[in-house]
């Protein structure tokens, strides 16, 4: 091999690696997060919801961000999943949570997967269409088989067991946080790999260009089928997560509000790199702790507004403001200083 | 001699359009044919069909003499058969290095393969780099494809089209939009091709078909006009009163 | 029987009536409204406020309806709508739920979050006996005043010159303003008649679909349905589509009202596996 080929070898193995690498900020925010289980215990039920609704719009950037699929039922996945998990531990099927969440997971999962190949056939508009008529007809269906859901009351009195017959789910929320971050790690790691897998990339492709992502040989209606059914099942825990941390599963986990909120809350943190989800939830939740406090029932107008704003001033713009920070990334990133300094050594040696 | 592609009796109707209009072309293993043709005549459709963008009206497809008249786009590049576009059809969020990267590992079957990191096969890595090295590519891989010059990209849509390592090309106006200094770079690169791979080539310059093919065949109105020997064809006068035809309505 | 078949056909046509103004704008412009409904809820109000407060006759509060909507649509066409129509649908689908929310919010805040309605006059009122079918006045008017509206639509839109230029448009904008055609009036003025449109249907509907603020978040399925599964290559289209949508959802509703809330979606996925561009999307047509 030349010594040109093998440069450019290296370089691409390198890049192509780079994509992978942890960023120090990514290891920051981790350590952060975990530290918050110390650091503030007093607000571990309000974290408790960050957590889940982080997850919760982690699944939705794998369609929107990764594959390019619009949604406005995400909250159908949701649902399922909240509801099977609280019918689990109602009816004492699955008593040990870790268990009956991943049930309730897959249950989810098996309704993307049917629903998939609907909201595959045609444009953005019957994708619209098909989400939100089926996060409806879910709905729907919980709402008339009361005497299995508790129809519009909620499913109530439900007891949660202890996390692998271990850790009680207390009144403060504690272990419920942590149960929470750690099914949050756990599954983010999950997506980041993905996302970084030849698999991942084929969805940005098929997302920039269906045409000729068919052909360079992608099937991409499978592509499709694959991804929304593992963000159905990303949802359906989110959804069971809240279920067994509030003991309580209700209509309003299928809401329209909860899957337009949740497109708010990943355009707030930005699609596409995975932390968008998790930095929206925090965002989202600050600011609807703080409005909802001014204006609890004019709460929506602000969100309406906010949307409007983001994209009338353009959603780069908006974004720019993590400008700073991704500055001080690129600084705290000693490695690829050094790898920049190395570069620059070599081309002077040339 | 085998054929590699042959249609039979093809028609795509549009409306009341007649764009493809019972081609029966046959391709020869290893071929250099040109297609060439007015505007409009139906070329571009022609390889819609034969890559499965559009389902043709009537009419099949062999390939290596399989039917693949039923078979999705996907499935017909697996089969060792691909396209380029016209106007280029790229990754604008991929860099070169990424597009190239994802053709390969999709030939290798690693599609579905979501837990390795893109790239991380040394077999791979040295045929994405070997790409990229042929086709100029190397200096602009980390860049963004939306920002490429348009020369670049270019080549990066003929590039990722010979990452898939077809037996059978279809090129459609490879040269287009290229300034005529930069245009060599990607006739060296289809030059270079292994001679067993097919080639079919559609150009609107007489200077590249007639240095390329072996065969051209002429399309004119969605109907197979005249075939033959470059010299034939270019001898032929109802081919020059077509493209007379044509200059004479500029 | 023939009573839901009437009654399905009134709603069908009421839904014609709310929804034509969002097809034509999504074949016009490719542009996913969302806040479709709000248009139809400013009509509304506005002839319950007209009619309740003011005293205006409720026939007179109608075509006001319309005006109201149609200057509302012509103000957020030049002011919002006009800065995304060549963006991504992902945009136009945040900017248009953003509408949808601030305009149930803001329409609490004025109007308070019950239902209301429009007093209609005695004629209107009760049912009379047609061989046999029992025939709702205001369902009647209903069906006159939209059958009247689709007929002068279709009119339009083919006899016309505004509407062989919209028809332009529809084809091919590059081409269509090639020919000097003013493309962005032909928006803004189809914009601005699509929005009137929902207003008088909203004003009609106060009657039959209730009016409260959240009136855009329930109905916006049933638009989304007509206008997919109707196509927006012609008005026919979400024509049909409506009627079918009114009849089917009326009679689940009557026959099995435990499960008619499914209807809708049985329609939704049956089609959508049938015929994935529409029932009488253009491909189809041939
Ligand atoms: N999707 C389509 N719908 C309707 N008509 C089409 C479609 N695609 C192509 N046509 C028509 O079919 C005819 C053939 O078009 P085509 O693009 O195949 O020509 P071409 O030979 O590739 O021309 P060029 O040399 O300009 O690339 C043209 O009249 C074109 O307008
Ligand atoms: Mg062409």
């Amino acid at each position: 091999m030349s010594s040109a080929t093998s440069s450019i070898l290296r370089r691409a193995s390198d890049s192509l690696s780079a994509r992978v690498r942890w960023h120090p900020l990514e290891i920051i925010f981790w350590i952060v997060a975990f530290a918050m289980i110390w650091l503030m215990p007093t607000r571990h039920l309000i974290m408790t919801e960050i957590a889940w609704l982080g997850l919760f719009a982690l699944s939705l950037d794998l369609i929107v961000g990764y594959a390019g699929i619009i949604s406005l039922g995400h909250a159908a996945f949701f649902g399922v999943g909240a509801y099977v998990a609280a019918l689990l531990a109602k009816h004492e099927l699955i008593n040990e949570p870790v268990l009956a969440l991943l049930v309730a997971g897959l249950a989810a999962m098996a309704v993307g997967f049917v629903t998939s190949f609907l909201v595959l056939r045609g444009t953005d508009l019957t994708r619209l269409m098909v989400s939100l008529g089926v996060a409806l007809m879910l709905r729907e269906l919980a709402n008339q088989f009361g005497w299995l859901t508790g129809g519009a009351d909620g499913l109530q009195g439900v007891v949660m067991q202890p996390i692998l017959g271990l850790f009680r789910f207390d009144m403060f929320g504690h272990n419920g946080f942590v149960y929470c971050l750690v099914v949050l790690f756990v599954l983010f790691l999950v997506a980041r790999r993905l996302a970084n897998s030849p698999f991942g990339l084929s969805l940005v492709a098929i997302k920039n260009n269906p045409l000729r992502a068919a052909a360079i040989g992608i099937p991409v209606d499978q592509r499709l089928i694959v991804i929304y059914s593992i963000a159905a099942f990303y949802a359906g825990i989110a959804g069971a997560l809240l279920a067994q941390t509030t003991s309580f599963a209700s209509l309003d986990v299928f809401s329209f509000d909860r899957s337009a909120d949740l497109l708010l809350v990943l355009i707030i943190g930005g699609t596409g790199y995975l932390y968008g989800g998790l930095i929206g939830a925090i965002l989202f939740k600050l600011m609807q702790d703080y409005l909802s406090v001014l204006t609890p029932q004019y709460w929506p107008f602000w969100i309406g507004a906010l949307l409007v704003a983001m994209v009338l001033i353009g959603r780069d713009r908006i974004t720019a403001w993590n400008a700073p920070l991704r500055h001080l990334a690129a600084k705290l990133d000693w490695r690829a200083t050094r790898r920049a300094a190395a570069a620059a050594a070599a081309a002077e040696d040339r | 001699m085998a054929l590699a592609l042959q249609t039979k009796g093809l028609v795509k109707k549009f409306g009341g359009l007649t764009a493809t209009n019972d081609v029966s072309l046959t391709v020869e293993k290893g071929a250099r044919h040109a297609l060439i043709g007015p505007n409009g005549a139906g070329k571009t459709t022609l390889i819609n069909l034969l890559s499965g963008v559009q389902k043709p009206t009537a009419g099949r497809i062999l390939l290596e003499g399989d039917d693949i008249t039923g078979l999705s786009q996907h499935a017909r590049v697996r089969r060792g058969m691909v396209r380029t576009f016209q106007i280029n059809q790229l990754f604008g969020d991929l860099t070169p290095l990424e597009t190239i990267g994802l053709a390969v590992s999709e030939r290798n079957g690693l599609g579905m393969d979501w837990w390795r990191v893109a790239g991380s096969k040394r077999a791979l890595l040295e045929e994405i780099s070997s790409v990229l090295e042929r086709f100029h590519l190397a200096d602009v891989m980390n860049e963004r494809t939306a920002i490429l010059p348009y020369g670049k990209q270019r080549l990066l849509e003929i590039a990722v089209a010979i990452a898939c390592q077809p037996r059978v090309l279809l090129l459609d106006e490879p040269a287009a939009g290229v300034p005529e200094d930069e245009r060599h770079e990607i006739l060296a690169s289809i030059a270079a091709l292994p001679a067993d791979v097919t080639v079919l080539l559609i150009e609107h310059d007489m200077d590249i078909v007639f240095s390329f093919a072996q065969k051209i065949s002429v399309l004119v109105n969605g109907g197979l006009f005249v075939e033959g020997l470059p010299d034939d064809v270019a001898r032929d006068p109802r081919v020059k009163a077509v493209y007379l035809g044509e200059e004479a309505h500029v | 029987m023939l009573t839901i078949l009437f009654d399905g056909v009134a709603y069908g046509m009421l839904l014609f009536v709310l929804a034509c103004g969002l097809s034509v704008t999504l074949g016009l412009m490719n542009l996913i409204n969302l806040a479709h409904g709000a248009f139809a809820m400013a009509g509304g109000y506005a002839t319950v406020v007209l009619v309740n407060n003011f005293g205006v006759p409720f026939f007179l509060s109608l075509p006001l309806a319309f005006l109201v909507a149609a200057v509302i649509g012509l103000v957020m066409e030049r002011a919002v709508y006009v800065h995304v129509y060549r963006k991504p649908h992902l945009e136009q689908v945040l900017l248009t739920i953003g509408l949808v929310f601030m305009a149930v919010a803001g329409t609490d805040y004025i109007m308070g979050s019950t239902q209301v309605f429009a007093q209609t006059p005695e004629v209107l009122q009760g049912q009379f006996q047609f061989f046999g079918v029992g025939i709702g006045r205001y369902r009647l008017l209903i069906i006159v005043v939209c059958g009247v509206l689709a007929i002068g639509l279709q009119a339009i839109l083919t006899k016309t010159r505004f509407g062989s230029r919209l028809r332009a448009a529809v084809d091919d904008q590059r081409v269509a303003r090639g020919l000097g055609i003013n493309v962005n009036a032909i928006f803004a003025l189809t914009f601005a008649f699509g929005s009137g449109l929902a207003g008088l249907g909203g004003a009609l509907g106060t009657e039959i679909l209730g009016l409260d603020p959240t009136f855009p978040l329930k109905y916006m399925i049933y638009f989304l349905i007509v206008v997919t599964v109707g196509g927006t290559s012609s008005i026919t289209g979400p024509f049909l589509a409506s009627l079918l949508l009114g009849i089917g959802d009326v009679a689940g509703k009557y026959y099995v009202p435990k499960l008619g809330a499914f209807v809708i979606y049985t329609i939704m996925i049956v089609v959508l596996i049938w015929r994935p561009n529409g029932l009488f999307s253009r491909a189809s047509t041939k």
